[in-house]
């Protein structure tokens, strides 16, 4: 037995001290973690891998003479295409065209995705009347909306953004619903025992434990925004400058099929991109409330 | 606020008084009686073990002082005291960093900002936690995240801590700690303490008195006064004794079950 200094009152304090705070390192002992580089190529790489198999398998296929070139050109073809594009200013005018409407759609479908949201998570008799009905809005296909939008806004920029706000904003709204629901009853419990009420309660515990989901409905909203933007920009032809949709429609015209595929991959590469964003921040915030097991 | 000035005041803080508490969930014919007519008086500074097999409705109870529930009959009074719950999850908000979580119970009863920041650090010295209030949750031990927990409670410097089995998932050496840490906190803070356990030796090693619940439905069957010298330890031969008579006891009304 080891022998503890003799210090009146405070020998027994000190040794409990002392007791628990060995155990609680070696308790912390094992709890690190691979860092971030390592981390970021194991997800990077497989990623490369899938794309270099994409690309040989189209190259595969170009080079077995399946169809003709002009109609199916393969990636020696159309990576200098889109070289050619990026250097194009007109290019980049469309693309900040189509970027602005993807934003200002986003930004619209968030705000009401949130009203809608909000309301219907806070109202039960609207909970029970409109929660499936948001879901329900989530099956149907954005492009069977247009004929409706072209009615309403006639070929206008308006027509555009009714679609995708329409498009985003059920995924938006449910993502709210979802996160207020799933608050942890235990989390609420010691929320109202440390007297959280009202307007407190949403700020301090509902609205952070909902995060995550709603970061979630923001990821899945996206994806609905994009693509009911790209085709409201094939159906809905308009604007000063040549948007993605409309480049892309223009390159079948013309049976201009390198530029298409290029235009294709920028559509694709954009989407992807964003789409990791969501991602990156959706993990980042799991990591950081000790949710993602990895 | 500081604890000196509220020294005066612990002492003549009333006691907890349940009186006549019946509790049943649903009506009519399916209705399940959670609790039956529990009555339970407890001084200020005494440390009260409710002790029961699955189904006494300790955690019901609970809820009741608590005011999270309301009881079908029978009142509780707690005369005006700050009532603080502890469950068996620390129930950390996630979110928050450790020395965020006590603020936030410091800032729900109008601490100032400043004076924030240095109680919440203040409060996890006490649970030995000095310099782990920059981690999330998370990143601590299931022993440490309850003792934030409790350090919370304190923050919201409630005159009665309930706790309702708040060690029941740790393992038994952080839970041995835990017991000398709760004892020390609880005898230099003047708290009122009723902890609810199904661990009779657990019951003996903390409390003043032992209160034993019967199940289905939740009535008081008998009391056991702890005549024991703290400080104490779960396997000294005294506690191990009594609590053999309290298991008797216990398995006694757990078996009229069985039949």
């Amino acid at each position: 037995m080891e022998r503890e200094p003799v210090e009146p009152g405070t020998a027994a304090t000190n040794v409990l001290e002392r007791q628990i705070a060995g155990l609680d390192a070696l308790e912390m002992a094992n709890r690190s973690q691979p860092g971030p580089l390592r981390r970021m190529w194991a997800s990077t790489w497989p990623v490369l891998a899938a794309i270099a198999i994409a690309i040989a398998a189209w190259e595969i296929v170009v080079l077995s003479g399946w169809k003709p070139t002009y109609v199916l050109p393969g990636p020696t073809q159309v990576f200098p295409q889109l070289g050619r594009d990026l250097t194009d200013s007109s290019f980049w005018a469309g693309l900040g065209l189509t970027m602005r409407r993807a934003v200002i759609g986003f930004a619209l479908a968030i705000v009401v995705g949130v009203l809608l949201g909000a309301v219907v998570s806070r109202v039960r008799f609207l909970r029970v009347a409109f929660g499936s009905l948001i879901t329900g809005l989530q099956t149907m296909p954005s492009i069977a909306w247009f004929p409706l939008a072209i009615m309403l806004f006639q070929l206008s920029e308006s027509a555009i953004l009714f679609v995708i706000v329409l498009g985003a904003a059920p995924s938006i709204a449910n993502g709210l619903i979802a996160g207020v629901d799933y608050t942890p009853p235990i989390l609420l419990r010691a929320g109202k025992i440390l007297g959280l009420r009202g307007f407190a309660l949403y700020r301090h515990l509902i609205l952070p434990a909902s995060l995550p989901a709603f970061v979630t409905g923001l990821k899945q909203g996206w994806a609905f925004a994009w693509r009911s933007l790209m085709a409201g920009e094939l159906l809905v032809i308009i604007g000063h400058h040549t948007s993605l949709g409309v480049r892309l429609e223009y390159a079948r015209e013309n049976i201009d099929t390198q530029d298409m595929i290029a235009v294709m991959i920028v559509i694709l590469v954009i989407g992807i991109v964003i789409d990791r964003l969501f991602s990156a921040a959706d993990r980042a915030l799991r990591r950081s409330r000790g949710l993602d097991p990895s | 606020m500081s604890a000196t000035t509220r020294e005066p005041e612990r002492t003549t803080a009333p006691p907890v008084r349940i009186d006549g508490v019946s509790k049943a969930y649903g009506t009519g014919g399916g209705a399940l009686l959670a609790l039956d007519k529990v009555s339970l008086s407890v001084t200020p500074g005494e440390f009260v073990c409710i002790l029961g097999a699955s189904g006494c409705g300790k955690s019901t109870l609970l809820s009741i002082v608590a005011g999270l529930d309301r009881p079908t009959l029978g009142t509780v009074d707690v005369g005006g005291a700050r009532v603080g719950l502890m469950f068996q999850e620390p129930a950390l908000f996630p979110w928050l960093t450790v020395a965020g979580n006590v603020e936030l119970a410091l800032r729900t009863r109008g601490v100032p900002k400043a004076e924030r920041r240095r109680r919440a650090a203040e409060l996890l010295a006490a649970v030995h936690l000095d310099g782990f209030g920059r981690k999330r949750p998370h990143q601590l031990s299931g022993g440490m995240r309850q003792r934030v927990a409790i350090a919370r409670a304190l923050a919201q410097d409630s005159d009665v801590l309930l706790m309702d089995e708040p060690f029941g998932a740790l393992d038994a050496m952080t839970r041995d700690l835990l017991h000398d840490e709760l004892e020390r906190i609880w005898s230099e803070r003047s708290l009122t303490v009723l902890f609810v356990t199904h661990n009779v030796r657990e019951a003996v090693r903390l409390g003043d008195r032992v209160v034993l619940l019967s199940s289905r439905p939740g009535r008081v069957v008998e009391e056991f006064p702890v005549p024991l010298d703290r400080p104490r330890r779960i396997d000294d031969a005294s506690v191990a004794t009594l609590a053999g008579r309290i298991t008797d006891r216990l398995r006694e009304e757990v078996g009229r079950h069985g039949a």
